[in-house]
């Protein structure tokens, strides 16, 4: 299994496909499952492409946690499927999200267009993910896909940076060389997230829409003013 | 260029990243030790994570042993018959690719960039100093060893163009010193023709001067030895200039162009046809007076243009 995160429209979709593309050429069964909030046109644009896919919403829970809530199950999905490589892409939405699993192959995905503060206001999904992978690289000037690097590397030392275009499909070979060589795993039982998830636990979690001091109750942060 | 080493206080490192700190010049691990792992957790970090963060930020750049030849080695063209060219490439060469629309000029730098093993659409192999770089140094190798610019770049950076140049060399652990700062201005400036200051914001920049200050940087900022370029000839900077600023850091230079000026500066030119290199041409005598004309013509296309700008009639015998 592999984990794909990133903030919206960063090019996760693009790159999962191209990525998928070239696995394809070997034969290797490959299936992926989107986790969004809301709604996505991402489901018909795998089915469009042949891939086989689900699509899992968490509505008003956390995406976070309805990921990990969900995410054996699906590892399961995938075994009776006989899937080699089962991918998961999924927006992070608060950039406090923490997707990634301990020994999991897990690949970040951000765009150099999000501009250059933006690798140090995404936390453990860059932080502690295997791959960057910095897209959009077409639309911007050579220094500034050298400084958004730059920043990547500052908050990430240890990963492996690859630009890859959505796009064409530049440098998803070598994407796909390392999805082919990720460990494989039996289960995902036992195993553990690389970093606690962001947490709630409050009136609000339980449906409340008043305002007032009166109607915070449980894990309650306040602001310094 | 002089790459003096900057080294970052760890005040000025953990503030930057978000944490509020009351006693300034304390060593890193008294800053860390220090912190709750509550808080540290809370800002999406842990101690170990903060110590290797801090000294990626203090690590040289790799210095990659010099670039002294490209070999493209032939692939294919559209229809997979064989590209009758292998094409070497040395430092302080410009090399013009031309070609009509679609015939695969884009391809070939594409092919260049990823340093292309036959595994692209054209089966071509790059060869750097004789040899296959290695699968592990593909993926870090591009961005050191290549610099491209475009049609299709643009500056979306949010700041002005002072901040910019600081911010690329901080990045390529380069001394931003003002001097730089003053010589990639001269520089830009006398490219664009229309001037711009420290503090315009790079946004703001028109096509020609944006051409020009991303040219500039190429030359001076960017270590990498090969400089790719498509198709940058309507942007209005002076591209004799240009060339020769690039040529003069002993960088290889491959332009993709449909320009007969930026073709004709070219040492060799190599023409596209169906995908594959057709042909490679030298410029010759003959050419180079063709050259010479053509630019006193783009010279006299200039002077009218200014003299509208500045509201003259046109007296030039053109
Ligand atoms: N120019 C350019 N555009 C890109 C690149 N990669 C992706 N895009 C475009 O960016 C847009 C968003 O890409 P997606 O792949 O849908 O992004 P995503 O991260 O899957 O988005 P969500 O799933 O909605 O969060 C699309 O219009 C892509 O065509 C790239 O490398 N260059
Ligand atoms: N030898 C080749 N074999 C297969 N496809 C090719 C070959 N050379 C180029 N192409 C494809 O042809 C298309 C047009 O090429 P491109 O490089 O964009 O042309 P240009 O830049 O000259 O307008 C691209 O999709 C490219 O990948
Ligand atoms: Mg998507
Ligand atoms: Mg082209």
């Amino acid at each position: 299994m592999i984990t794909v995160s990133g903030p919206p429209s960063s090019g996760k979709t693009s790159i999962i496909e191209k990525t998928i593309k070239e696995l394809k050429k070997k034969e290797i069964e490959i299936a992926v499952i989107k986790f969004d909030c809301l709604s996505t046109a991402d489901e018909m644009i795998y089915q469009k492409k042949g891939i086989k896919t689900k699509l899992g919403l968490s509505g008003s829970l956390c995406p976070d946690h309805y990921f990990v809530n969900n995410i054996d199950a699906c590892f399961r999905w995938g075994r009776q499927e006989n899937v080699d490589i089962l991918i998961t892409e999924s927006a992070g939405l608060c950039n406090r999200c923490s997707p990634h699993i301990k020994e999991v192959l897990s690949v970040c995905v951000i765009d150099n267009l999000s501009g250059y503060h933006t690798p140090k206001k995404i936390g453990p999904m860059l932080k502690f993910a295997d791959i960057v992978v910095i897209t959009k690289g077409d639309i911007v000037s050579q220094a500034e896909r050298e400084v958004f690097a730059y920043n990547v590397k500052k908050v990430n030392p240890h990963a492996k940076i690859l630009h890859i275009n959505g796009i064409t499909g530049q440098g998803a070979a070598q994407l796909s060389k390392l999805f082919e060589i990720a460990e494989d795993y039996d289960s995902l039982d036992e195993k553990k997230l690389r970093f606690t998830m962001p947490a709630a636990l409050c009136s609000y979690c339980l449906g409340e829409t008043m305002i007032g001091k009166d109607y915070h109750i449980g894990n309650v942060k306040n602001m310094n003013l | 260029m002089e790459a003096e080493k900057r080294l970052v206080s760890p005040y000025d490192f953990l503030t930057d990243m978000g944490f509020e700190l009351f006693e300034k010049n304390q060593s890193l691990d008294s800053y860390v030790e220090a912190m709750n792992p509550d808080y540290l957790e809370d800002m999406g970090t842990n101690r170990e994570m903060l110590r290797a963060n801090y000294h990626a930020i203090h690590k040289k750049p790799e210095v990659d042993e010099k670039v002294k030849s490209i070999l493209i080695k032939g692939g294919v063209n559209k229809d997979g018959e064989k590209e009758g060219f292998d094409i070497l490439l040395k430092p302080g060469e410009i090399v013009s690719i031309v070609g009509p629309t679609g015939s695969g000029k884009s391809r070939l730098l594409a092919d260049i960039e990823w340093l292309a093993q036959g595994d692209t659409p054209t089966g071509r192999h790059i060869l750097i100093n004789g040899v296959q770089p290695d699968e592990d140094k593909r993926y870090s190798m591009d961005e050191k060893l290549i610099s491209q610019l475009s049609q299709n770049m643009n500056f979306v950076m949010d700041a002005n163009v002072e901040e910019f140049i600081r911010m690329h060399a901080h990045s390529r652990n380069i001394n931003e010193s003002d001097l730089l700062i003053e010589k990639v201005m001269q520089w830009a400036n006398d490219l664009a023709g229309e001037p711009f200051t420290k503090e315009t914001p790079l946004t703001a920049l028109s096509g020609g001067q944006s051409r020009a200050l991303m040219i500039v940087d190429v030359a001076f900022l960017c270590q990498s030895p090969i400089v790719l370029i498509d198709e940058i000839e309507n942007a209005g900077i002076d591209r004799r200039q240009a060339m020769a600023l690039l040529v003069s850091t002993e960088k290889i230079i491959l332009i993709a162009t449909h320009d007969p000026v930026l073709a004709l500066m070219a040492n060799r030119r190599l023409v596209i046809k169906n995908g594959a290199i057709d042909q490679v041409i030298e410029g010759d005598e003959h050419e180079k007076r063709v050259l010479g004309d053509l630019e006193k013509m783009a010279e006299k296309m200039l002077s009218v243009r200014n003299a509208l700008r500045m509201g003259n009639k046109i007296t030039l015998k053109v």
